[in-house]
């Protein structure tokens, strides 16, 4: 009563005073401790960009496909697909938890190789995931659980700012190995090796199959071989990360090189896919998660937990994405022009790349750009320092994230010339 | 040696398993009672036609595309969303108090809601707070607070199997005497499995006890329009909560009153003191939601948001919900009718007293074997029947097996 009486009191003097007011409302409300969380530092970016009436800005922190034109880019073989479904008239029934079969199963193919004899001997198991994110969640809450090594996730120096937060709140804790090296915008080998070498027995790595995120910077095959015989050594659980497979090179096969070497190694390793870049289904949260096991009947047992995991946080996967994908990957016709569209992605971007750095040479630029080509996916760390990134924004209207990385997405042939002036006029 | 050698086979969820083995089943007079999907009178699924309309209009639709939501979801589904279960004219969202999260059906939100609850209610990670789901209740709940951290996830007594009902007496006590703050999951119509809802006088009562004792209000709506054929009956209890100025939740699905069901479409509805707190809670909301799926599928979301922001759309989807929730009320007429006729042992008025979806025959677990094994008629163990796996065809022999059982089995 006591209390009811005073929340009153502190109302009326709410009245007077909004301070108090404030006070009033916290006191009774169950959230009056909540604090307001930290920004998105990527969306600010966003928001800002927006807020600018520049009629040159450019959105350099958009981690989606954009076409020549600055659009979205439906791929049409999506289009198809969906026309293709739409004929069929299909129910909505619950998909398994495990999500769509013929997703899954043409999923792992697309990663492991038709030939994969893990996929022949049955021992691994695909899940349906929410995207790369659910699947990295899924991936954190199974190792939580059923990890018998040491819960410590190694990510590589710089890694994407969200799989931190997924894999502590999943339950593990986070270390780091080195991997980008500033001083050549490239790959650290030695670092990584160094490191990779002290990682004690047992513990988890997290290795991105392709096209790095954020610095775009990838080990060589000789590199991975090496890096693959090192943390076998040490007897590690590699935990791959494939957010881009065919948008990094434009060749499926490709890109999944490393996760195929690794398998071949003889690493059982747990993967996680997205098909949000790749077939452009971003909204429709497509992805898998896939444990390589001893054999099938160990599969069957670790599929079974990762149902016990899925169901109490979302009972079952949505089916529209992947329904897309699975009838894309198994139309042959459909299947060939994604092969086609996704070498176009690829391949913008790779041209962006090229005429980025030829276009701060025509600046007359006196530094080495060679990293911008070398680099590869969506993503550059152009080795700017934060002051000059600041100018950038200030000064040209061009946006980013404060630690250099641009979005090559972001680039087209309409503003690269820009863009080479921008970046040059800040570093010259 | 693999890391996984020791990991031990995990018991599959029942109703599935219920379903797996109906699937199996050669029996040609075969019945599934378990899962709780609608079903028209041929036993099929049924695509509601304002539905395949509005898919039809997306899908030709140019200028739309596959760019990812915002983390808290499809705007226009947001608001509509809170609207269908608060009411047009809350006063609640007039004074810009009420938000909701986009999730991945009724389960994502409720997983939402309780990853919020456990990092920042009653203290910040207070994982001892007590969670109160009804005996019975949805076999999902347990898991999904207990999987959010929650240690203490408790039964508050509600189903009365003596006399098939409320055991509003039982129920009241344990509101009375649970610790303070502990949060209770209400159903708020048509409750899973029993079928069996407070009254609105009785909803009264439990309110008055809620905010007596400051209990957490965090309400399930997985049948809204569903249960009773009308909107604003089946959502009568949650408004009537917020009309009391109670701050809660409300875990909305749109799985069975849009038939959307593989599609997870749902929503976190929040009611807040003030905007204030509400802005503060929608920015705790992101960062849980950005590390379990970054945001949520866009499709299913649109469908609803473009079928409730038309008039004329949304006139349609109210007479398609009203068909399923009538057919349903009309085999619970007739399987009452058809055992009273055959003169079945007990009382059936529990059939036609209960709502929504779900049954709870009374039958008991070796009768419930019996049903399975013998007759092929599948339900779950708890004697729960899904009402839309009744069709005119098979109405009669469900009658007669549910008759045999009770005759024969004890």
């Amino acid at each position: 009563m006591a209390l009811l009486k005073s929340n009153k009191v502190i109302h009326c003097l709410g009245n007077i005073s909004p301070a108090l007011g404030a006070l009033s409302s916290r006191n009774s409300s169950w959230w009056g401790g909540v604090q307001m969380g930290p920004p998105d530092p990527i969306l600010g970016v966003t928001e800002a960009f927006k807020r600018d009436t520049n009629p040159k800005k450019m959105n350099l922190g958009v981690g989606a496909y954009r076409d020549d034109q600055g659009k979205p880019f439906v791929l049409s073989c999506v289009r198809k697909a969906e026309a293709l479904i739409a004929a069929k008239q299909l129910d909505k029934e619950y998909l398994p938890i495990g999500g769509l079969g013929e997703f899954t199963k043409a999923c792992a193919q697309l990663a492991l190789g038709p030939d994969s004899e893990v996929l022949k001997s049955g021992r691994s198991i695909t899940v349906q995931t929410i995207s790369g994110t659910g699947s990295l969640r899924i991936g954190g809450n199974y190792l939580a659980r059923f990890h018998a090594g040491p819960h410590d996730v190694y990510l590589p120096k710089p890694s994407w700012g969200n799989h931190t937060p997924i894999f502590r709140d999943a339950g593990m804790q986070l270390k780091a190995y080195r991997y980008y090296d500033p001083s050549t915008c490239g790959f650290d080998f030695k670092g990584a090796l160094d490191d990779i070498t002290k990682i004690p027995e047992k513990s988890v790595i997290v290795l991105h199959a392709c096209a790095h995120n954020p610095t775009g910077v990838d080990p060589r095959p000789e590199q991975w071989k090496e890096i693959a015989d090192i943390v076998k050594k040490r007897n590690l659980l590699v935990f791959f990360d494939m957010a881009y497979q065919g948008f990094a090179s434009g060749d499926i096969d490709r890109d999944a090189w490393a996760v195929r070497h690794f398998i071949e190694a003889g690493h059982n390793i747990v993967l996680s896919q997205s098909f949000a870049k790749n077939m452009g289904l971003y909204g429709e949260r497509v992805g898998g998660f896939t444990v390589v096991c001893s054999d099938a009947e160990e599969a069957k047992r670790v599929e079974s937990q990762l149902k016990i995991l899925i169901r109490p946080i979302y009972s079952n996967p949505p089916l529209n994405g992947a329904r897309i994908a699975s009838t894309i990957l198994s139309t042959p016709e459909l299947r060939s022009i994604w092969l086609e569209e996704v070498h176009g992605m690829a391949n913008r971007i790779i041209k962006m790349r090229e005429q980025l750095v030829a276009g701060l040479k025509q600046q007359g630029s006196s530094h080495n750009w060679q990293h911008v080509i070398d680099q590869i996916g969506m993503f550059c760390f152009t080795g700017l320092k934060p002051e000059q990134v600041e100018r950038l924004t200030k000064e040209f209207s061009v946006y980013m994230t404060k630690d250099g990385r641009i979005s090559m997405a972001g680039v087209t042939s309409g503003n690269v010339g820009y863009l080479a002036e921008a970046i040059h006029a800040v570093t010259k | 040696m693999s890391v996984f050698c020791e990991v031990p086979q995990g018991a599959p969820v029942a109703v599935f398993k219920l379903t797996q083995d109906f699937n199996n089943d050669q029996f040609p007079n075969k019945v599934n009672l378990g899962v709780g999907a609608y079903r028209t009178d041929e036993g099929k699924p049924w695509v509601l036609p304002v539905v395949k309309k509005v898919e039809k209009i997306i899908v030709h639709d140019d200028r739309l595309n596959h760019e990812y939501l915002p983390i808290l979801g499809l705007p226009e589904f947001r608001s509509s969303s809170s609207k269908i279960v608060l009411g047009d004219d809350s006063p609640a969202i007039r004074e810009d108090r009420v938000g909701g999260v986009q999730c991945l059906g009724g389960t994502g939100a409720l997983k939402i809601g309780a990853e919020f609850l456990r990092r920042f209610y009653n203290g910040n990670n207070n994982t001892k707070t007590p969670v109160y789901v009804s005996a019975p209740t949805w076999e999902n709940h347990n898991a999904v607070f207990s999987s959010a951290g929650f240690e203490d996830v408790r039964p508050y007594k509600y189903w009365d199997a003596q006399k098939r009902g409320l055991d509003l007496s039982g129920f009241l006590r344990d509101l009375e005497s649970c610790p303070e703050r502990s949060i209770f999951v209400l159903h708020a119509c048509a409750h899973n499995p029993t079928g069996t809802d407070p009254t609105q006088e009785q909803w009264k009562q439990i309110a008055e006890v809620m905010m007596r004792r400051k209990l957490f209000v965090f309400f399930d709506s997985a049948y809204q329009g569903f249960a009773s054929g009308n909107l604003e009956k089946d959502a009568w209890a949650v408004r009537y909560f917020v009309s009391m100025g109670i701050e809660m939740f409300c875990a909305q699905s749109f799985s069975k009153n849009f038939g959307l069901y593989n599609e997870r479409v749902g929503n976190l509805t929040i009611v807040a003191r003030d905007a204030d707190n509400l802005k503060r809670v929608l920015s705790q909301m992101e960062k849980i939601v950005r590390t379990t799926w970054s945001n949520p599928p866009s499709q299913g979301a649109r469908v609803v948001a473009v079928t409730l922001s038309s008039p004329e759309l949304f006139s349609e989807w109210k007479d398609n919900v009203k068909t399923m929730a009538d057919r349903v009320l009309l085999m619970r007429a007739q399987l009452k009718a058809k055992l009273q006729a055959l003169g079945t042992p007990g009382t059936w008025d529990h059939i036609t007293d209960q709502i929504g979806m779900f049954s709870f025959t009374g039958l008991n677990a070796k009768q419930v074997e019996y049903m399975v094994k013998e007759k092929h008629i599948y339900l779950m163990a708890s004697g729960r029947i899904n009402m839309c796996g009744l069709t005119s065809k098979n109405i009669d022999y469900v009658a007669e097996s549910i008759h045999e059982a009770v005759t024969k089995v004890q």
